[in-house]
């Protein structure tokens, strides 16, 4: 019994994946907070689709695939943000056009290389297991410096996501906040992209703050139950992982989606199957307000 | 809270001038020519029909809309008030209420406008919170979350949140709407309250009454200052039909001034009564 849990660590491959992986939730974990809250999941995902552009382009020739999408997924981010606050195009449209478009661009470059599918498979679901210590070392301080900045302007993120013209009232910079958030949501995508890949990214970013928003009333709790949900579903999807040799990334999604739907349906407050159960006391409460 | 009572203080000038100003969105002018000043301790309420840049109005003299022409200035300060001597509560439509914070939270954010980035709340910031929200009489709901909270609740704690640290004028963007007569009238109370600790209320409304019998000055705003005096003075037929662009007949009741529709207009689209008081 006790082997089930201490033998995937005997090995160096499976400790580099703990570690990427789980710095990789915790920093989806906090952000996505945000990202569910102000419903910019689509905004994630279209930077981490794009990125395959940059991704492709480093590949291609032979440079860092990180820095490639990092190069990428920054002017990404602020060019939706851009495109939404000035141009007369709606936010989703933005976001749906520098979605594909970079998508489109990382296929046609990945096709001109050799083993096309096999390597698109491995950029578009994540290879966490081929992840060395120096992109452990990376993914693990971009994270810490997406948190540290979190923890900084936590006050005027929170300020200027629940009112932004009382925030600007009060002399907090809210253009500058209102580009700095999709941009670290941008920043925390490519340093996932290795744990679960672009196409899984969003799950890491949404399920576990999903999740943490069904159990939990209060923000400053929500954002804790959102990391220990992350934790638990990387840690849980690495051992299913190993155990019943399926994929890395999809494991983590399918575990943290568990976690979820637990929640949806047993959740003290907002449960699914608690409501069910007791339908004549709902309206009095909706009629409560 | 609000321990200065001397009102009229000379040196600083009014609470709030407006000097020919012009202001509006991507340059084209909502506002124009509009004229008028404020003195400490008054409550002005601005009335108008939708559009007529009541709520320019007041962003404009938050510095968050920059005037195309003309100036502002606040507590004898031209330019961008300084943050904390005014307070300000938005409409309530444009605050999200599904947002997982407390009231105490809320009432928290008032304190941002001191101190700059980076800056940690303090001690001092949490008890002028809560001092707030006793203010309001919403302290023992502090740990609600505000989407728990009836229309009224609402309001107070947007004013709490507005009167955290201590501005000597306030800006309520449509307090009244949504609130049933019997919280208007609390409101108001509260006001009333403010007002003799020190501070000057200016509020946008479309309820015709309450700056008829509340309000020491009315501000007739239709794009263009119609008219801004006393509301005894101010409020007649022809300023009320200018204002609205409509056909007014003022009603006088129990000392109280009522507006009614004399006979439809064909591209009559005033709105003048209760009748946006469907929100919440």
């Amino acid at each position: 019994m006790i082997d089930f849990f201490t033998e995937p660590w005997e090995f160096a491959f499976m400790q580099r994946a703990l570690l990427a992986a789980v710095f990789a939730a915790l920093v989806c974990s906090v952000v996505g907070v945000f990202v569910v809250l102000r419903g910019m999941a689509f905004m994630g995902d279209a930077v981490a689709h794009s990125s395959l552009a940059g991704m492709s382009v480093a590949y291609f020739f032979g440079g860092s695939i990180f820095w490639g999408a990092f190069a990428w997924a920054l002017p990404a981010s602020l060019a939706i943000t851009f495109i939404s606050r000035r141009a007369q195009v709606r936010l989703d449209t933005a976001i749906g056009i520098i979605f594909a478009s970079g998508f489109a661009v990382g296929i046609i470059l990945m096709s001109r290389v050799n083993n096309y599918t096999a390597d698109l498979f491995g950029l578009l679901f994540g290879n966490v297991l081929g992840v060395s210590w120096g992109e452990v070392l990376l993914i693990g301080l971009v994270a810490g410096g997406v948190l540290l900045v979190i923890i900084a302007l936590y006050k005027e993120l929170l300020f200027t996501a629940y009112d932004a013209t009382m925030s600007a009232a009060s002399g907090v910079p809210v253009r500058f906040i209102q580009y700095l958030l999709p941009l670290l949501v941008g920043i925390t995508t490519v340093a996932s992209l290795k744990a679960v890949g672009i196409v899984l990214v969003l799950a890491l970013l949404v399920t576990p703050a999903a999740t943490a928003d069904l159990l939990a009333r209060r923000l400053p709790r929500i954002m804790a139950i959102s990391v220990v949900t992350g934790f638990v579903s990387t840690v849980a999807g690495l051992y299913l992982s190993f155990h019943a040799d399926l994929p890395t990334g999809p494991s983590i999604v399918v575990v943290a989606t568990g976690l979820f739907l637990a929640a949806m349906l047993f959740s003290p407050s907002k449960g699914v199957v608690w409501q069910a159960w007791r339908p004549s006391s709902l309206p009095v409460e909706e009629a409560g307000v | 809270m609000l321990e200065k009572i001397e009102s009229a203080d000379p040196a600083n000038g009014p609470a709030l001038a407006v000097r020919n100003l012009w202001a509006g969105y991507n340059g084209n002018p909502v506002l124009e020519a509009v004229n008028f000043q404020v003195d400490r301790g008054d409550m002005v309420g601005i009335i108008g029909p939708n559009g007529s840049g009541k709520s320019t109005l007041i962003k404009t003299v938050l510095g968050l809309v920059k005037p195309l022409r003309g100036e502002v200035s606040v507590l004898g300060r031209n330019g961008a008030p300084e943050r904390h001597l005014v307070g300000y509560t938005p409409q309530t439509e444009l605050v999200d209420w599904d947002f997982p914070v407390t009231v105490f939270d809320v009432a928290l954010m008032g304190r941002y406008s001191r101190g700059g980035l980076f800056r940690r709340t303090t001690k001092e910031d949490r008890e002028a919170a809560d001092a707030s929200l006793e203010l309001v009489k919403m302290f023992d709901l502090r740990d609600r979350l505000i989407g728990e909270l009836s229309g009224g609740q609402r309001r107070r704690v947007l004013l709490a949140r507005a009167m955290a640290h201590n501005p000597e004028l306030l800006l309520l963007d449509e307090p009244m709407a949504g609130l049933d007569a019997t919280a208007q009238h609390q409101l108001l109370d509260l006001l009333d309250e403010l007002r003799s600790k020190g501070a000057t209320v200016v509020l946008s409304t479309h309820d015709l009454s309450c700056v008829s019998s509340r309000c020491d000055k009315a501000a007739c705003l239709n794009r263009r200052l119609i008219a801004f005096g006393k509301p005894s003075e101010v409020l007649n037929e022809q300023v009320l039909g200018e204002t609205f662009g409509t056909h007014l007949l003022m009603v006088h009741l129990d000392g109280q001034a009522y507006a009614v529709q004399h006979h439809t207009h064909p591209d009559g689209t005033a709105e003048v009564d209760h009748s946006d008081h469907e929100h919440d």
